[in-house]
């Protein structure tokens, strides 16, 4: 894949099709997108997106400036690596019959997932966690067989005090206002 | 007072002081033509929706308002797409309003059903499907503002049927609310101080104008701008207008087809100040050889513009009056404190001769056969440039926004992002819609012409008279320019016919009045007739030399440098552009 991972939230007003409009510009560009998780937000009539995406420098920069001119789209934020949480949820099935159930209990106990189900055969596990953690446990548990998986994408917020529409980012040109406007090569 | 969406609609476009849209109706849209009986708005009815929403076009390109059309659903949407296509690209700011079937059909594959939200998406700034009547006059507010503020572009409003029956209290809303959207219109001052520094320190600079300055009515700006500070300009083919090419540092239109003068000053520049324009390819040719030694200043009022092509040594993000006029008041300001405007006097002799040694030519032997260009010289000569030109796509285009000499704003209207032949009958309907005032001459290919030619039928009809120019070169003349000398004279479905249809009994057909010339001698006459004519339009069929080829061109990816002047296909000789630059 090319291109390095990134992650950006996205505030979006809570309307029909903005899914779409902003799934539609990564799409037009040629750019997959890893993962997406949408969600309600504190404030009433916005969500928020995390986007995840391996893509350049210059066309990242070139698609967070026409996200921001989406009319529904109130805020992006790109997270820097180690500046932000992240974590995602991860939903899994994976055969446990006989002495293969202690092992996968002791494993989920390592990670601290919880069984959610359980039959005579499987156990489904719960666990969150960075991205990279899931990654480990998965590959563990790949062993016994994984029979599905569900995940739900990166979510992500920025450390420190401040929230995404206090927070003036690197590629905000957009909502940069002309006094904060301060130039460099963008 | 109660009314039912389709009133509301009316009342929002009152509102909004909309005087004329451009539609045709159908099932999903009838409610709509109901109350348009007893409304002050003028429905112009078009023959096609391609043509509406081209008209639509044409009225805020020679207006600077916002365009309306109106189509039904499915069919009527879709065949607004191309239109909206090319306004998103030209950032003209129209409003389509579309029917949609009934509200709990929706999905359902209904008749005349097409997602035109969903089509529309990456060709429209935004769009509407209005799923409640008392939202109607919201969101007509909210698509006038977005349309015509921050880069202007085109904005669909999808209205179901029965929302268009739907009975509700009619409310005005005063304000409206768009956290999303807060264009950035007022350039930073520290930028403006750090560009007209750039300026000042600048031997070889060039303003490079976009159809941003023309948008953002920035011509008189741009005017005292250079005039002030002794520095050239070159327009692009969208911004033909925002500066008069009589003035003397006046350089034309760069790019592919733009004049030698233009394309090297771009070349040879040391600083590039680039007014509400985009580095577009046609412009930059190969992008890593152009302007190599330019430093960038790039104002533009869309942040995504700045640093897309290429990167910008002082990025301004503003509308083009507003920073233009602090650049102009700041570099006032530094050229009293240095004593003056530097001397530039050798880059601008360079250019002057530039001028002299290579203007637009061609040759018309007086026995023919005729020369495009000259017919198109020879309309510009008889309407002394008084008029609003409008062009489609192709060799023509070139040429009159080459031949034509721009004096002011708003009188050139064309398709450049898109380059959408079938562009100017309707563009030039939707232009003389909007400026009676004026005279209205479409410039068009045999080709392009053809592809919306029964808009024809919408002037007379309608009453609104232009004059229809056709370059008849029986040829898609600028395919078969390429195929001639890109795949070695090889032509391949390009060759149309020099009389089928006979564009003279066609105009008949459609109540215009039809004008041939063939020989350069009759050209003034025809030219002369169809200026006689105010009641009606005009089609004159000039019967042009198939063979001509445009020129100056630079090859699409060749670098700027490469530019063929002529047909001779030779780089200058003498090669001014090695000439003393300082
Ligand atoms: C809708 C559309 N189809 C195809 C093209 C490709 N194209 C560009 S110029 C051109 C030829 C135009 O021919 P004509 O209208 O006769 O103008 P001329 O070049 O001869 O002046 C064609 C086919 C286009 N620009 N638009």
């Amino acid at each position: 894949m090319n291109g390095q991972l990134h992650t950006i939230s996205v505030l979006v007003e809570d309307k029909p099709g903005v899914l779409t409009r902003v799934a539609g510009l990564f799409a037009a560009r040629g750019f997959n997108i890893d993962s997406l998780a949408v969600g309600p937000t504190s404030d009433d009539g916005l969500s928020r997106m995390t986007v995840v995406v391996h893509v350049d420098r210059k066309p990242l920069e070139q698609i967070t400036k026409q996200l921001n001119k989406l009319i529904n789209v109130i805020k992006i934020l790109e997270h820097d690596p180690g500046e932000a949480v992240e974590r995602e949820l991860m939903l899994v099935k994976v055969r446990a019959a006989g002495e293969d159930r202690p092992r996968v209990m002791e494993i989920s106990t390592v990670f601290r997932a919880n069984v959610v189900d359980v039959t005579r055969s499987t156990l489904t596990l719960e666990a969150t966690g960075k991205p990279e953690k899931l990654e480990a446990l998965l590959e563990l548990l790949r062993d016994f067989g994984v029979i599905e998986l569900s995940r739900t994408g990166r979510i992500a917020l920025a450390r420190g005090d401040k929230g995404i529409r206090e927070r003036g980012a690197r590629s905000k040109v957009a909502a940069v206002g002309a006094e904060e406007w301060t130039g460099g090569g963008v | 007072m109660k009314v039912t969406g389709a009133q509301a609609l009316f009342k929002a476009l009152e509102g909004e002081r909309v005087d004329t849209v451009f539609g045709i109706p159908g099932g999903a849209i009838l409610p709509a033509y109901d109350p348009l009986i007893d409304s002050k708005v003028r429905h112009v009815l078009c023959r096609h929706e391609q043509g509406a929403g081209h008209a639509a076009e044409g009225y805020a390109w020679a207006s600077g308002r916002v365009g309306v059309a109106m189509a039904t659903s499915g069919p009527g949407g879709c065949n607004l797409v191309t239109a909206l296509a090319d306004a998103k690209m030209d950032s003209v700011p129209i409003v389509a309003i579309t029917g949609q079937v009934p509200s709990p059909v929706v999905g359902n594959d209904a008749f005349q059903e097409a997602d035109i939200c969903g089509i529309t998406m990456p060709i429209t700034k935004h769009n509407y499907l209005v799923t409640d009547a008392n939202l109607i006059a919201e969101t007509l507010r909210e698509a006038f503002h977005i349309a015509s503020t921050g880069r202007p572009g085109p904005v669909l409003v999808d209205i179901p049927k029965d929302v268009l029956l739907q009975e509700i209290t009619w409310r005005w809303p005063e304000e409206i609310d768009l956290p999303g959207y807060k264009p950035t219109t007022k350039g930073n001052l520290r930028q403006v101080r750090s560009a007209a520094k750039m300026i000042m320190e600048s031997k070889r600079p060039v303003l490079y104008v976009g159809g941003g300055v023309i948008k953002a009515n920035a011509s008189k700006e741009l005017f005292r701008l250079a005039a002030d500070g002794r520095l050239p300009v070159t327009t692009t083919l969208m911004a033909r207008g925002a500066f008069p090419d009589a003035h003397e540092l006046a350089l034309g239109m760069p790019g592919m087809h733009g004049g030698y003068p233009a394309v090297t000053a771009m070349q040879k520049a040391d600083l590039l100040v680039a007014l509400g324009t985009r580095f577009d390819d046609r412009v930059t040719g190969q992008l890593a050889a152009f302007a190599p030694d330019a430093k960038i200043i790039h104002v533009d009022i869309d942040p995504a513009e700045i640093g897309k092509n290429r990167n910008a040594d002082v990025p301004i993000v503003g509308d083009a009056k507003d920073v233009i006029a602090k650049l102009h008041a700041e570099l006032t300001r530094q050229q009293e404190e240095a004593g003056g405007v530097p001397d530039r006097s050798e880059w601008l002799l360079t250019l002057e001769s530039w001028k002299q040694t290579y203007p637009y030519r061609y040759d018309q032997p007086a026995d023919g056969p005729l020369k495009p260009q000259f017919a198109i010289e020879r309309l510009y000569e008889a309407t002394k440039g008084d008029a609003i030109v409008v062009a489609g796509v192709g060799q023509h285009q070139m040429w009159t926004s080459q031949f034509w000499r721009f004096s002011e704003p708003r009188t050139w209207v064309n398709s450049g992002g898109l380059g959408t032949m079938g562009f100017a009958v309707p563009a030039a309907l939707g232009a003389a819609a909007a400026r009676p005032d004026k005279r209205v001459v479409a410039v068009d290919g045999d080709g392009c012409f053809q592809m919306t030619a029964q808009e024809l039928a919408t002037s007379r009809t309608e009453n609104i008279p232009f004059i229809t120019a056709i370059i008849n070169n029986a040829h898609l003349g600028m395919v078969r320019q390429w195929q001639e000398l890109f795949y070695e004279e090889r032509y391949s479905q390009v060759y149309l016919s020099y009389d089928v249809p006979d564009y003279v009994k066609l105009a008949e057909a459609y109540g215009a009045i039809g004008l041939r010339a063939e020989h350069p001698d009759e050209v003034d006459a025809v030219i002369e007739k169809a200026l006689s004519i105010t009641d009606r339009s005009v089609v004159i069929d000039f019967r042009v030399d198939q063979r001509e080829m445009c020129f100056p061109m630079v090859p699409a990816g060749a670098s700027n440098d490469d530019i063929i002047v002529g047909p001779e296909g030779l780089r200058p000789t003498n090669e001014p552009a090695e000439a003393p630059v300082a």
